[in-house]
């Protein structure tokens, strides 16, 4: 059952690196951070990969594989064929510490950044009543698990360190989209901060995002899209817009 | 020392799961300034793997449901080993506890009236577990750890800085808690992602550590459940309760090999899954013990019904606690009557259909789908007992959650010892580190009031430097990886889910065999991120736990929850009355018998007579509970 893998693992740190060949025994049903763990406890005691559940649920061990953003944990070696050489590699938009393992503080501050949930003021404990199919729309959005896999792979900052200050990204799109969608949530300005303040207007909307996404969230259907439509009826309606100016609005209803 | 790294806090807590994430938003709001330190990153720890719910007795969807209830089925669920105390405590402030991280912005799955849904579980008398699909723990950790950023934004407008009073230190590995003149005064340790040391000081520290599944070979848990809080915990002077009870989860998976250990949620038993023997045969009607006879079914027409009636109909065998399922699983696979890999089949396809096993419990399809090639809709999953928690760990004060004998040291969650007994029921988990996060929380405020800052020496900062240094400055010696696997044999062998004395002493000896050599690890590589490295410390904090549970097994000789002996295959009442309390000396761990707290009156008259009688001696039963 065992085989033969040829990997290249990318090694180094802020300064230098160069990918490096190993080949490592694979047995039936692996998954790509099995082999890396053998590759670890046999070959190079000191290789950095981050890790935590091995099942797909805490979204520490993002990489790319063969240059696709991926969790090591939930990809087979079985799905790539017999003789192909596996290449794992840092994940490319955020600052490489050591070896596989970058510095994703960015996804960090920019979650300090997005205004928390307002719960209604009189609202006492146990009497909160919501319909199942209400919660479900925010439920999609709170099954992400953080891997930033949609940060890696999202053009408008993979490539452009420039516009990390201004620019949030899918994950925290579809946190906005959760407290905007949420059936409790006081904060009516939420779709027009995600314009003005997060650089939800940079995304045009290509799904990257969607498609790494290891939880199938809808991202960019279910989240971006509906909020950039409703953020463009007022801006450009010009009887809504008199009205938020007339009004004084807090915001998109 | 002059390039050390410093902090000062009024509170450092060790480990960002549920329960130390409770605990910092609890202290923050009493008004303290909290570090949070956690091994991993921020909103990675082990709760996010938790499936099933957390169990309160909200009574939302069986109104007969109430804290009486509640406190009955878990000290059943421990056999009555558990802390009264905090058993009550827990039964009583859970409902509380899930309704405030609705008001924090928690999505719970609802009812029909738009409540709180809850679902059955096992042990569990009524639907009591609050839930979202299978992700509950990703729930319960993502709330809170919201709860924490708006806190820090609520400073940030205080403050102008959102980090002054409330900040999250992750990837840093704590190796030392920092005591002087017996106090607590800080905790020293390590950035993960650069080796570097680093001094807090503070006059309370919070465990919040979680497990030690690492300990062994076949587990539920991630590298982070490797005892770092029941170890940091004993040498700085507290004691471990009860170190012998382990859960192993009865369904884990076991094929392929890569997964092996994984959890297969309770809730796929508590939607209708079946458990069935490599002949076809339902076999859980075959281990119903005596005391839960009244309460189980013990034929397929009853146990079917129950799924739609419950008033009616005893509840189905495959929802009895996880100790008799897990050694019902080990039975039929020795018998020979297990699956091609080991493990026996679990079916939830012929009872449900794919959609609504795909809402109920669509991680697990996923986890199948992707990682074993198995679609749950269709076919039956493969599982087997893994390692899964561990119900002892220091030993607190129930209302305060400090630890016996350390002024400043509180513990709570998974590595706080007590509430759970010889057996923890699902769901009971989500609900502890809640409710008891939250007093840790509590009671470090209220102890740091009283308490004066203390400053930690020179000569203690120097001696947990040489620590984490030693294993650089050593070549040629053992290496961390095989020690821990070789440590792993050694507990799924001898200390496992079945056990006996001869087995014990054995193991015993070979723990200590590699303790000696585990002081000659060294490391290759630098400081840098450098998983050998950090490993030698994890392998050194399991190393205390495996000695603790090994010696504290070979002590009970009995068969309860968590802990079952072949040499001793009864539950022994006379044990009922004792707990096991492991303490360090610097060289090696020692096991002393301490008589459990006595039940008061109030809540022995909460049980049937006839029921105690089956735990109790009979002096306790006609005393009555302490008055």
């Amino acid at each position: 059952m065992a085989r033969k893998l040829k990997m290249r693992i990318w090694r180094g740190d802020a300064d230098s690196g160069a990918l490096q060949d190993v080949t490592v025994e694979a047995n039936e049903g692996e998954v790509v951070l099995d082999v890396i763990h053998r590759v670890q406890a046999t070959q190079m005691g000191d290789l950095a990969v981050r890790w935590n559940c091995k099942a797909g649920k805490c979204g520490s061990c993002s990489m790319e594989i063969n240059g696709k953003p991926r969790l090591a944990c939930m990809t087979q070696v079985a799905s790539y064929g017999d003789e192909e050489t596996i290449t794992v590699t840092p994940l490319r938009a955020f600052p490489v510490i050591k070896d596989l393992v970058t510095d994703v503080s960015f996804n960090y501050r920019k979650a300090m950044e997005i205004p928390s949930y307002k719960p209604p003021a009189n609202l006492k404990p146990g009497e909160a009543r919501m319909e199942q199919i209400d919660v479900e729309r925010s439920q999609e959005f709170r099954k992400c698990i953080e891997c930033f896999l949609c940060q890696d792979t999202c053009h408008v900052i993979r490539d452009h360190e420039e516009n990390k200050k201004s620019f949030a990204g899918p994950r925290f799109f579809i946190r906005i989209a959760e407290l905007d969608m949420h059936p409790l949530d006081m904060l009516k300005n939420r779709k027009q901060k995600a314009q003005e303040e997060h650089g939800l207007g940079m995304c045009n909307i290509t799904k990257c995002c969607t498609e790494v996404c290891p939880e199938h969230i809808r991202i960019t259907d279910n989240a971006i899209i509906p909020m950039k439509e409703r953020v463009v009826d007022v801006k450009y309606d010009p009887v809504r817009w008199l009205g938020t100016k007339i009004r004084k609005r807090e915001g998109i209803v | 020392m002059t390039n050390l790294e410093r902090h000062s806090y009024d509170v450092v807590v060790i480990g960002a799961g549920g329960a130390g994430l409770r605990a910092a938003v609890e202290a923050r709001e009493a008004g303290l300034r909290v570090a949070i330190i956690c091994k991993s990153l921020f909103g990675k720890a082990h709760t996010v793997m938790a499936e099933g719910g957390a169990a309160a007795s909200m009574g939302n969807v069986n109104e007969n449901d109430n804290w009486q209830v509640h406190f009955r089925d878990t000290m059943r669920g421990g056999k009555f080993l558990n802390h009264y105390r905090m058993a009550e405590l827990h039964a009583k402030e859970s409902p509380d506890r899930v309704w405030e991280l609705e008001q924090w912005g928690a999505l719970f799955d609802r009812t029909a009236e738009g409540k709180i849904s809850q679902r059955n579980f096992g042990g569990h008398e009524y639907p009591r577990l609050a839930h979202v699909g299978d992700r509950t723990g990703l729930e319960l950790i993502r709330t809170m750890q919201q709860r924490i950023v708006a806190l820090q934004q609520k400073d940030g407008k205080t403050y102008q800085s959102m980090e002054s009073h409330l900040k999250v230190f992750a990837e840093l590995t704590v190796t030392e808690i920092l005591k002087e003149d017996g106090k607590i005064a800080g905790v020293y340790g390590y950035w993960r992602e650069t080796g570097a040391e680093v001094l807090f000081e503070a006059p309370a520290v919070i465990i919040a550590t979680g497990g030690v599944g690492k300990t062994f070979k076949i587990t539920s848990n991630s590298w982070e459940g490797t005892g770092d809080g029941h170890a940091l915990a004993l040498k700085a002077g507290a004691n471990l309760v009860d170190m012998e009870f382990l859960q192993f989860h009865p369904t884990g998976m076991v094929w392929p090999p890569s997964v092996r250990g994984i959890l297969v949620t309770e809730s796929v038993r508590g939607e209708g899954g079946v458990l069935t023997n490599n002949k076809g045969e339902r076999f859980m009607f075959k281990y119903i013990p005596d005391v839960f006879k009244d309460k189980y079914a013990d034929n397929e027409e009853e146990a079917d019904r129950w799924y739609t009636d419950q008033d009616n109909n005893r509840r189905p065998p495959e929802l009895l606690p996880r100790d008799e399922v897990a050694r019902a699983i080990n039975t039929e696979v020795k018998a020979g009557r297990g699956t091609e890999h080991g493990g026996v089949f679990l079916d939830v396809s012929k009872r449900i259909s794919a959609e609504i096993i795909k809402k109920r419990l669509p991680s697990m399809w996923h986890q199948f789908y992707e990682l074993a090639g198995v679609d749950i809709t269709k076919e039956a999953m493969e599982v087997g007992p893994t390692c899964h928690y561990v119900m002892g760990g220091v030993e607190v004060e129930p209302d305060t959650a400090a630890a016996v004998g350390v002024p400043g040291l509180f513990a709570a969650g998974e590595v706080a010892g007590g509430m759970h007994g010889s057996n923890r029921l699902g769901g009971n988990s989500l609900s502890d580190l809640l409710v008891f996060g939250r007093r840790a929380g509590m009671g470090a405020a209220e102890y740091v009031k009283s308490a004066k800052p203390v400053a930690v020496s020179d000569a203690t900062i120097k001696a947990a430097g040489d620590r984490i240094e030693a294993p650089f400055s050593r070549s040629g010696g053992e290496n961390s990886y095989s020690l821990h696997a070789e440590l792993q044999e050694i507990t799924h062998n001898l200390v496992g889910i079945i056990r006996t004395g001869s087995e014990l002493k054995e193991a015993i000896e070979k723990i200590a065999e590699i303790r000696k050599r585990s002081a000659n690890v060294s490391v290759a590589g630098g400081r840098k991120f450098n998983p050998g490295f950090h490993l030698a410390f994890d392998l050194d904090n399991m190393l205390l736990v495996a000695e603790s549970t090994a010696k504290s097994a070979i002590s009970r000789e009995e068969s309860r929850g968590g802990h079952t002996r072949d040499d001793f295959p009864q539950l022994d009442n006379k044990w009922r009355q004792i707990n096991h309390i492991a303490s360090f000396n610097g060289t090696e761990v020692s096991v002393r018998k301490q008589t459990l707290p006595e039940i008061p009156k109030e809540l022995f008259d909460l049980f049937d007579v006839h029921e105690l009688e089956k735990y109790m001696t009979p002096e306790e039963i006609t005393k009555g509970g302490a008055r």
